[in-house]
């Protein structure tokens, strides 16, 4: 079945019709609060790449976004075009993504995690102690934003509708990578390796490309960002960042198109509007993982799903009844 | 060269600290298959435990033992029942996920409803100071290292000379064998969990003098004793101690003759190195995929 259809088509254009109408009846602060939701959609649709459609673990997610801001604004500071820096972020990210998932990818599943994870370390550690690149804990600010064809993106709407126009764009090419051929043998690997290497799928390469397709995505979402709230510094590129996003991935419902959608409102919208009740916030969200995990193992978006299996369930149990009945009608 | 011995010294110290967590880590992943993310949060939660029985006045060694029995009621058979169990026929990932849950709810938990401020703890050492030919050493680093590796090794006897340690690692090797020859797996299991609640507790007593009792002070902690797990040898019990070590003398000398800013990146070098070439880990045994 394909994705898309998981979710039904109105509800999807509803959504789009909200995205594009509301923002201006918003404040400034929601109209960011939304562009701040979607550059945590785009990283986190790299990521349920990685993990629900390639199934591999990586914990080291927000390194990459870290590596993408730092990079567009390094860049920029040193006045190169929003324009060359947001594809050199891609093609760094996607470069660094081949060259630790090289090593790490050769031993399976946990092994990623604690390389992806001690990987986010390090590249943090860099940030925060490499002032004469990074500024250290200072940071670096006054990152200007973007033109476009001379209109100035400086304004939170302008900008607001640049960055939803990036993530549908980059939305619909994965929606197109996925439905290609190499999207079949990216879902054919997490369902069963094994299988998949004997029906011909190079498993290595595979995994490889998706991990950095991943991480590439989060290049773009990391400049975007850096743009967004013009001013940098390490903190929301810790391993607690990278964990934060993985269970966005995992509580929207990984492998779910619109999981990631879904998982960045629940792990950024929601603390953010919950700003006064931060750490009870967490404690919750927490809490409300391991719940989650117990009864709902899929995620939020497989409700539908579920649902659907149960319904399924009684209608054949009931026809079976009926035809038993049926049967023992004859009989009689 | 004198400090060089004592930065292997101290090293030594802090990490056969991370030998306990590592060495509960193996435990439980051995016997069950659990991944537990939040076994630096199962050294703080101790931590405070005790600092409350301590409070309600009990002496150290009382308020030692009950946060061990209530760290082997809820860490352990808690843990077990409400978590584990439920989890593990669904695979890895929804443990992993359900762990990484519960760190976060735990270390914001203690932040939101006792306090964010780090608490001085208890220390089990005096100050003394011992010189052995030039090298100073302090009384904490040599207890620390006596009872830490008193307990690693008392473990490994526990598992390879009694009949109940014995009848573990059979479940651990084989599930279905060991149910075969009668043994009673969801116990042996469960003695799993309580023996990993139990050293956590005596981690939680060494580090929590030094490092104070803080809602975050397990974050690093556990990272740590992941990566020793792994560079020891994640099937080997012995590795969680050997893989400790190494962290912890590696870290103390990078910081003292590299950069102590990049101290924490030590772990993860070695454990790169190390599953470059040896994927199993320095003592652990290969293990084939199947089909």
């Amino acid at each position: 079945m394909s994705p898309l259809k998981r979710l039904p088509l109105l509800a999807m254009l509803a959504i789009l019709g909200v995205l594009l109408v509301a923002p201006p009846f918003l404040k400034n602060y929601g109209v960011y609060l939304f562009s701040y939701w979607l550059v945590y959609v785009i990283a986190t649709m790299g990521l349920n790449l990685t993990i629900g459609y390639a199934g591999q673990k990586s914990l080291g997610h927000a390194a990459f976004f870290g590596i993408g801001a730092y990079t567009v604004a390094i860049l920029m500071k040193a006045g190169v075009s929003f324009w060359l820096g947001l594809p050199l972020a891609m093609a760094g990210c996607f470069a660094i993504g081949l060259a630790l998932g090289f090593p790490a990818l050769r031993v399976q599943a946990l092994y990623l995690a604690f390389a992806t994870l001690g990987f986010n370390t390090a590249v943090w550690l860099v940030m925060r102690n490499e002032e004469w690149l990074t500024g250290g804990t200072f940071g670096i600010n006054g990152i200007a934003r973007p033109s476009v064809f001379g209109l100035s993106l400086d304004k939170p709407l302008a900008y607001y509708y640049f960055v939803l126009v990036t993530t549908l764009v980059l939305a619909a090419l994965q929606w197109k990578l996925l439905s290609s051929p190499w999207g079949k043998a990216f879902t054919a690997l997490r369902d069963n390796p094994i299988r998949a290497e004997s029906l011909g799928v190079d498993t290595r390469r595979y995994t490889l490309l998706a991990f950095a397709i991943g991480a590439a995505y989060a290049g773009a979402a990391g400049a975007l960002f850096a743009s967004l709230v013009e001013f940098i510094e390490p903190a929301p590129f810790t391993v607690g960042a990278s964990i934060m996003m993985y269970l966005m991935v995992v509580v929207g419902g990984s492998g779910y198109f619109f999981g990631p959608w879904l998982g960045a409102a629940v792990g950024v919208l929601l603390p953010e509007w919950l700003r006064f009740a931060q750490a009870w916030y967490l404690f919750v969200f927490g809490a409300a993982v391991v719940a989650l995990m117990l009864w709902l193992p899929d995620g939020l978006l497989s409700i539908p799903d579920r649902l659907r299996a149960r319904r399924q369930a009684r209608q054949a149990s009931a026809q079976r009844a009926a035809a038993a009945a049926n049967v023992k009608g004859q009989q009689a | 060269m004198t400090d060089f011995f004592q930065l292997v010294f101290s090293g030594m110290a802090t990490g056969s600290i991370y030998a306990l967590a590592a060495l509960g880590f193996t435990l439980l992943w051995q016997a069950s298959g659990t991944v537990n993310f939040a076994q630096g949060e199962f050294v703080m939660l101790p931590a405070f435990t005790l600092l409350a029985f301590a409070a309600l006045g009990l002496p150290l060694s009382l308020a030692f033992l009950a946060t061990c029995v209530v760290a082997v009621v809820v860490l352990g058979w808690g843990f077990k029942r409400g978590i584990a169990d439920p989890l593990l026929r669904h695979g890895l990932m929804p443990i992993v996920v359900a762990t990484i849950g519960l760190a976060i709810a735990a270390r914001n938990g203690v932040r939101a409803g006792y306090s964010a401020e780090a608490h001085p703890f208890p220390a089990i050492f005096t100050d003394t100071l011992f010189k052995f030919g030039g090298v100073t050493v302090t009384l904490a680093d040599i207890g620390t290292l006596a009872i830490a590796l008193a307990l690693v090794l008392g473990t490994q006897a526990f598992l390879s000379k009694t009949v109940t340690g014995r009848a573990m690692q059979a479940v651990a090797q084989n599930t279905e064998s060991a149910t075969v020859l009668g043994i009673n797996v969801p116990r042996m299991i469960f003695y799993a969990f309580a023996i990993n609640a139990i050293l956590a507790c005596a981690a939680a007593l060494l580090v929590t003098p030094t490092y104070l009792a803080k809602f975050d002070m397990g974050e690093g902690l556990g990272t740590k004793a992941f990566f020793a797990a792994i560079i020891g040898g994640f099937n080997n019990s012995r590795g969680a101690l050997l893989g400790g070590i190494i962290v912890g003398v590696g870290e103390n000398l990078a910081s003292a003759y590299i950069s102590p800013a990049y101290k924490d990146a030590v772990a993860l070098v070695l454990f790169m190195v190390v599953i470059l070439f040896k994927p199993q880990g320095l003592l652990g045994k290969k293990v084939e995929r199947k089909v």
